[in-house]
C-alpha cells in the first residue's frame, strides 16, 4: 500500500514530535527531564516544561535571558534560531512543529473549513510580527514587575503550547500544582481552546497569525538551503497549487514566501511537476 | 524581475554561508559565556508562567 505525502509528513511530525518530548517517564511522574540537553534549544515551539520535552523552547529561551539580562539578547538562542533557519526555513513548521501537527490533524476533523486569503487574513498575519517584537523581546527586555525582575511574557499570557503540552500533563499529575491554579490559568485555558477550535475550521491559525517562532523561520525561507522552485517551463499557469495551498501562498509569483511551510501540497497537486523541493 | 532574480541567485551562496558561519560563531560564544548554561538553568525547572500559574 503507497502511503500518501500528507500522511508521510504527519508521520514525520509525530517523529520528531516524539523526540523532541521522548521523555515519556516525566508523564506518568508528573516531573520534568532535568538532563544535559535541556541546555539545547529544539528548533521548535515546545514548552521546556512540557513533562517530556528533551530540549529547550527557543521562544522560552530568549524571553527569559532577555528579562534577566535586561535587554540583552542571548546570542547563543540567536545562533540556534539562525543555524536552523538558514538551513530549513519553514520546513521546522511543517515537518517538525508538534504544536503544528497538532493543528494539522485537528484541520482533518471532517466539517465547515475557512478557506479564503482576504484582506483580513493578510493583516492578521502581521499580527505574529507584533508578538514577536512586543511580547517576545520588548516587553521582557524593558518591562519590570513589582519585584523588579522580567517576565516572558509570551509564555505567560499567550502560548497555547506551553498550556496543552506542559501545563494540562502536570496539573493533572501533581497535586500541588492544582491548588495554585487561578485567574491566569483560566485565561491561558482559555486563549488555548479558542486556537485549537479554530484550528478546526481554518488551517493552522496559530502558525499563521500568531507564531513568533514561523516569523522569525519566515524571514529565512527565501535564503534557506531548502527551498521550492517552479519551473517556468513546465507550469502552465493553472493556479491548481495555489487553489491546494493551505497558507494561502501565491506560489506563481513568491514561492518562497515567508507564509510557506513547505508542506508539498503543491508538489502533490501539481500534475506538471512543475514544483520540486531544492537544495542549490 | 530578471536582474533581481540573477541577483538572488549569485548572491544567494554567500548569504548562506556567512549566516550559516555567523550561527555557529554564535553559538560558540553563546557556549562560551554561559548563556547554554543559563538555557539549562531554566530549562530543568518548571516554569509557572508557561503554565499559567506563576
Amino acid at each position: 500500500m503507497k502511503l500518501k505525502n500528507e500522511t508521510k509528513r504527519n508521520f514525520i511530525q509525530f517523529l520528531f514530535t516524539c523526540l523532541f518530548n521522548g521523555y515519556a517517564v516525566g508523564f506518568a511522574k508528573g516531573a520534568i527531564f532535568k538532563g544535559v540537553t535541556k541546555g539545547i534549544c529544539v528548533p521548535v515551539l515546545n514548552c521546556y516544561s512540557c513533562p517530556g520535552a528533551l530540549g529547550a523552547c527557543p521562544i522560552g529561551s530568549m524571553q527569559t535571558l532577555l528579562a534577566k539580562r535586561g535587554g540583552r539578547l542571548s546570542v547563543y538562542v540567536l545562533g540556534m534560531v539562525m543555524l536552523f533557519g538558514v538551513i530549513l526555513g519553514r520546513v521546522v513548521c511543517g515537518f517538525m512543529c508538534p504544536f503544528g501537527l497538532l493543528q494539522d490533524l485537528l484541520y482533518k476533523i471532517p466539517c465547515f473549513k475557512y478557506t479564503k486569503h482576504g484582506k483580513a487574513d493578510k493583516v492578521l498575519r502581521s499580527l505574529k510580527y507584533v508578538v514577536l517584537f512586543l511580547l517576545v523581546i520588548i516587553l521582557p527586555a524593558f518591562v519590570r514587575n513589582k519585584y523588579g525582575m522580567g517576565e516572558t511574557f509570551f509564555c505567560k499570557y499567550l502560548c497555547p503550547a506551553g498550556t496543552i503540552g506542559a501545563g494540562l500533563p502536570l496539573l493533572l499529575k501533581v497535586e500541588a500544582l492544582r491548588t495554585t491554579v487561578g485567574t491566569l490559568f483560566y485565561y491561558k485555558l482559555s486563549i488555548a481552546i479558542v486556537i485549537v477550535l479554530l484550528s478546526v475550521v481554518i488551517y493552522r491559525p496559530f502558525c499563521k497569525y500568531l507564531c513568533p517562532l514561523g516569523a522569525i523561520y519566515g524571514g529565512f525561507n527565501n535564503v534557506a538551503f531548502v527551498r521550492l522552485k517552479v519551473n517556468e517551463d513546465k507550469c502552465v499557469s493553472c493556479k491548481a497549487c495555489e487553489s491546494a495551498c493551505d497558507m494561502g501562498v501565491d506560489i506563481l509569483t513568491n514561492i518562497n514566501s515567508t507564509e510557506c511551510i513547505r508542506c508539498g501540497k503543491c508538489i502533490d497537486t501539481c500534475k506538471q511537476g512543475a514544483i520540486t523541493r531544492t537544495f542549490k | 524581475m530578471g536582474v533581481i532574480s540573477a541577483l538572488k541567485t549569485k548572491y544567494i551562496w554567500p548569504v548562506r554561508i556567512a549566516v550559516l558561519v555567523a550561527a555557529v560563531i554564535l553559538i560558540f560564544i553563546g557556549v562560551m559565556n554561559g548563556d547554554a548554561k543559563e538555557v539549562m538553568q531554566k530549562a530543568v525547572n518548571i516554569c509557572l508562567q508557561c503554565i499559567g500559574i506563576g
